[in-house]
């Protein structure tokens, strides 16, 4: 599987989800400026986390007028999967890629924290080494990821299984208890309409390795690296 | 124009520019002895720049003027140290040819006014001082001390500090592993605020700020420089009165987007090889770093400061010469590099200018559209810098208070509850959480996880140890003794987690130096850390003091601050303090007088703050520490933590809550102690080990002559201590982790 990573002024995550696709694939992604509008052929784009142009005017704003980020989507639209990581996420849906929006947390602070995910499919690129219903253990570290959208957009979300991810409770409950920021319905990721895109708050990137942090997000990427190679 | 012509010229006085009188003296900062030396090394009164620069390089912040007899007491080497105090910060071996480059730093007063703000550029400045050693910043840590909670700005300021730290470090993308919180109502009116960063480099690629090469180009680069914080370092110089909010234009306003740039450009730039010299713009700004940087090389500079980047327009030399707007830097190039160097800090979209060069002359010169407005010579600003031997008085030892002396609880439960939410050890979970602590992949213990932070570097199975430690009240008490235990604690919170002890940053934080009592607390506890570091060969690289911590004459408690960094040679030997496991034997390594003198049981329980601090034998510490860490690497221990605040009983009740996993103990048949001074006492150099081989441990110490016992077994879900106290966990924790989001929560 060959990875790229977009690299914004400000991202910080991007060594970090590098670190965990070299460690599943054995090689460095490519790592794409973003006023490089043209960057090699890869089989996945990687938006990573961090504060893309300091987070200023709104989280990924900016980001998603960037010209790297114009060749994402023309690449998106021809079927390039994209996964989109916390400030990823928030860049994706600035750019149009996935419905929804990431709103200030609703306790109004960064939060930094284990918290538990129900995989709500395993049908897709992403999520094909976990089980439907699987709790994984993963890192949050954001302040703006509470997800909101509007009635019609989530009910054809949860109908077309667009929902990759759900805050819940270590015992699988889909409850305000597991939920870190007030995200709608416990969203924590979800799909494009062909799941080629995803986007997710968590950081599974920061679980792939026994001692820091735990091994649940190591799946994410060897499913990747299976259905990609 | 060339450096020598400038340098004959007299300086001209500018439009508007005031006459220097004694009270333009006196808001300067100087005293009219101060400024008789000005007079005497200028052989002239002075413009108003040049005043402005004497008044920035002589203050106590940037000139140590108080402190510097007393710190040179302090052990600075060993064969692991590669730079002590002076540089930017301090740099030891680890190791496979890296350096561990670390240093911690205040920003007290300016939090005070501008929380958020204050806050905020405290930890971009020490992150700066790491990165521009060419070190890439692996960790940040933080160590506050607010007032008494119920005080009415302790919320806000508590809110402000933290959302500043965690809002300038995040977005850095830098972990914040660790630190310490504590409340006293002695800090109502001066909370401190020290930040503590740990960087990497490889050792044959550290920079430093000694300018060399005449003729070398002088480059500013980051952001421009606005009014902010003009007089930053004189206002940290002076004690607060009730028109320190009027101070708040003197604090700086950060934007860490750009540091993040910065960051980024200078290490981009570090990576080639055009550099001769560095140093960040931080207190006092263009002046102190383009000062330091020709006096460190024995060069002189000249300055064309309407080249200078600016914010704004209007701006007047003195403005530029003592503006501490945030993120910027200094740097010698080679000559010919510039066109390399723009390059990169363009692609950061980063200011970059020429803005002068290095001469020969041992001369500061500004110029200003090609008149010259200063003109100072460089070696007698440093050389005839006042230093002052401040009288001083040593605190005497307190009587020791005898435990008979101290109520026993009447309710255990209730007394270790009690303990456990009070405000200095109550979980401060609502703090780190807010902190990003996992950035980067490589932390191995998290906060409240393990008693020093640990951290792997990267490309290896090597970690780093990471902690800050200080007892304010035992200090208080006696400094010698609190220095002591402040350097003692910082070496036992390495030594837990099983790494080796290497070095430390001090950060000295005390009242007004000018009060004989003041300066004898300072005093005291330097001789007391500088015994320590010299006996645990712990020798201190860097450090920062921070005096005139008053309010309308109220001191602080001083308040020696002693971050401390070990390494770990295979990171997956490390404990954590989380007794995770049933069955295993909990073993108290060291020995229990019952020391309740100065103990938080002593004022939480009994609302005293008396006697005499427990005493620190360094030799015993350092006996019981090589012993813990030696069983450590043998594999024999689960879990391990120290003995500290709230003595032995919270110790246990800490790592039984931290791991969900319960124990049965009980104080050992035939010990004499009573028991709530044997459970509460705070005695130094004791651990507790969890063990699943407790007879060889003990045995491995009695052989080694430490003290060691074992106190019961871990397993359910309660602590129970025989005939005292059975105690759900579920309770203990309850208590515990109400407290802070319970506070910060209330609306009064």
């Amino acid at each position: 599987m060959k990875a790229a990573v977009l690299v914004f002024p400000g991202s910080n995550r991007e060594g970090d989800v590098a670190q965990a696709i070299e460690l599943v694939t054995g090689r460095k992604p490519q790592m794409v400026w973003h006023g490089d509008g043209d960057f090699e052929k890869t089989d996945l784009i990687v938006v990573p986390g961090g504060f893309s142009y300091g987070d200023y005017l709104r989280c990924g704003a900016m980001a998603a007028q960037s010209p790297v980020m114009a060749e994402v989507k023309k690449r998106a639209a021809q079927g390039v999967p994209v996964l989109a990581i916390c400030n990823g996420f928030q860049i994706v849906t600035e750019a149009g890629l996935l419905p929804g929006t990431l709103m200030r947390n609703a306790h109004l602070k960064f939060v930094c924290s284990d918290v538990h995910l129900k995989v709500e499919t395993s049908q897709s690129l992403f999520t094909n080494r976990y089980q439907a219903g699987q709790v994984i253990r993963v890192p949050v570290a954001h302040a703006e990821g509470n997800y909101f959208a509007d009635d019609d957009t989530l009910k054809r979300l949860e109908d077309r299984g667009q929902i990759a991810f759900r805050y819940c409770a270590p015992d699988g409950t889909v409850n305000g208890t597991g939920n870190p920021n007030g995200s709608i319905r416990n969203i924590a990721g979800v799909f494009n309409e062909t799941k080629t895109v995803m986007g997710l708050m968590p950081h599974p990137e920061n679980a792939v390795e026994p001692m820091f942090g735990g091994c649940d997000g190591k799946a994410l990427f060897e499913g990747l690296v299976e259905a990609l190679t | 124009m060339s450096g020598a012509s400038l340098d004959r010229n007299p300086p001209v006085k500018l439009p508007n520019e005031p006459t220097i009188t004694p009270k333009i003296v006196a808001e300067h900062g100087l005293s009219p002895e101060e400024y008789q030396r000005v007079l005497a090394i200028m052989g002239r009164t002075p413009t108003m720049v040049e005043l402005g620069i004497f008044s920035a390089m002589w203050s106590e912040h940037c000139s140590y003027k108080s402190s510097k007899v007393w710190l040179k007491k302090l052990p600075t080497k060993a064969p692991w140290v590669i730079q002590g105090p002076g540089e930017n910060a301090g740099v030891i071996d680890i190791g496979d040819g890296q350096a561990a480059i670390f240093k911690m730093e205040s920003h007290n007063h300016p939090s005070y006014i501008e929380p958020y703000q204050g806050a905020a550029t405290g930890v971009g400045g020490i992150l700066r001082d790491v990165f521009t050693m060419g070190a890439r910043p692996v960790a940040n840590l933080n160590a506050l001390r607010f007032g008494d909670p119920a005080h009415p700005k302790t919320r806000h300021l508590v809110s402000g500090v933290v959302a500043g730290i965690g809002g300038y470090g995040n977005c850095m993308g830098i972990p914040t592993v660790g630190g310490e919180t504590n409340f006293h109502a002695a800090y109502n009116g001066n909370i401190l605020v020290n930040a503590m960063t740990v960087g990497i480099a490889p050792t044959d690629r550290i920079f430093y700020a000694a300018a060399a090469g005449v003729g070398n180009p002088l480059v500013y680069v980051g952001s421009k420089t606005g009014r902010d914080g003009i007089h930053g370092a004189t206002m940290a110089s002076t004690e607060f009165n009730e028109d320190s909010e009027e101070k708040r234009p003197t604090v700086q306003v950060g934007d860490p987007f750009v540091e993040k740039l910065l960051l980024e450009a200078c290490l981009e730039l570090m990576a080639t090889d055009v550099i001769v010299a560095i140093q960040d713009m931080g207190a006092a700004g263009l002046t102190s770093s383009s000062f330091e940087m020709a006096a460190k090389g024995g060069l002189g500079v000249i300055v064309e400061l309407d080249k200078v980047p600016m914010r704004e327009t209007g701006m007047n030399p003195y403005e530029l010469m003592l503006s501490e707007s945030q993120e910027r830097m200094l740097i010698v190039l080679k000559p010919g590099t510039e066109e390399q160097a723009r390059k990169i800090f363009e692609k950061w979209e980063l200011d970059f200018a020429v803005i002068g060069h290095l001469t020969d002359a041992e001369r500061m010169v500004l110029s200003w559209h090609g008149d010259i407005v200063g003109n100072i010579p460089i070696p007698p600003l440093v050389t005839e810098a006042p230093v002052y031997e401040r009288p001083w008085t040593l605190t005497p030892l307190p009587g020791v208070l005898d435990a008979d002396k101290v109520p026993a609880p009447k309710d255990w439960r209730a007394s270790l509850l009690a303990l456990m939410s009070c405000p200095d050890l109550a979980s401060k979970a609502w703090i780190w959480h807010q902190y990003d602590h996992l950035i980067m992949g490589n932390t191995a213990i998290r906060p409240q996880d393990g008693d020093a932070a640990l951290v792997r570097v990267n490309g290896g199975h090597k970690g780093l140890a990471m902690t800050s430690d200080c007892t304010p009240r035992y200090v208080q008490a006696h400094p010698e003794t609190g220095g002591r235990q402040a350097v003692a604690e910082a070496w036992r919170n390495i030594t837990a987690v099983g790494a080796r002890p290497l070095a430390v940053t001090d950060n000295m934080n005390f009242g007004n130096p000018q009060k004989p009592e003041i300066m004898g607390q300072f005093a005291g506890a330097i001789m007391g850390m500088a015994e320590a570091c010299k006996v645990l060969d712990f020798p201190v690289v860097s450090g920062n003091v921070s005096l005139y911590n008053e309010t309308e004459g109220r001191p602080i408690l001083p308040t020696p601050t002693i971050g401390a960094v070990g390494v770990i040679e295979d990171i997956t030997k490390a404990v954590g303090s989380r007794l995770i496991q049933a069955g295993l034997g909990i073993v108290l390594i060291g020995e229990t007088t019952g020391w309740l003198g100065q103990s938080l049981y002593l004022r939480e329980a009994c609302g005293r703050e008396e006697g005499a601090p427990p005493p620190v034998d360094l030799a015993v510490e350092r006996r019981n520490g090589d012993f813990v860490r030696s069983q450590i690497a043998m594999d024999r221990v689960e879990a391990c933590h120290d003995v500290s605040d709230g003595g032995l009983i919270v110790a246990l009740a800490e790592m039984a809550i931290a791991g969900g996993t319960g124990m049965e103990i009980g104080q050992p048949a035939g010990n004499a102690v009573p028991s709530h001074a044997f459970f509460y006492g705070e005695d130094q150099g004791r651990y507790v080990i969890a063990s699943g081989s407790a007879d060889d441990v003990i045995e491995a110490a009695h052989a080694a002559g430490v003290p060691a016992v074992l106190l019961g077994y871990s397993g359910g879900a309660s602590l129970v201590v025989k005939s005292l106290l059975s105690l759900p966990l579920s309770d203990i924790k309850a208590a515990h982790e109400a407290w802070l989001p319970g506070y910060m929560a209330a609306t009064d």
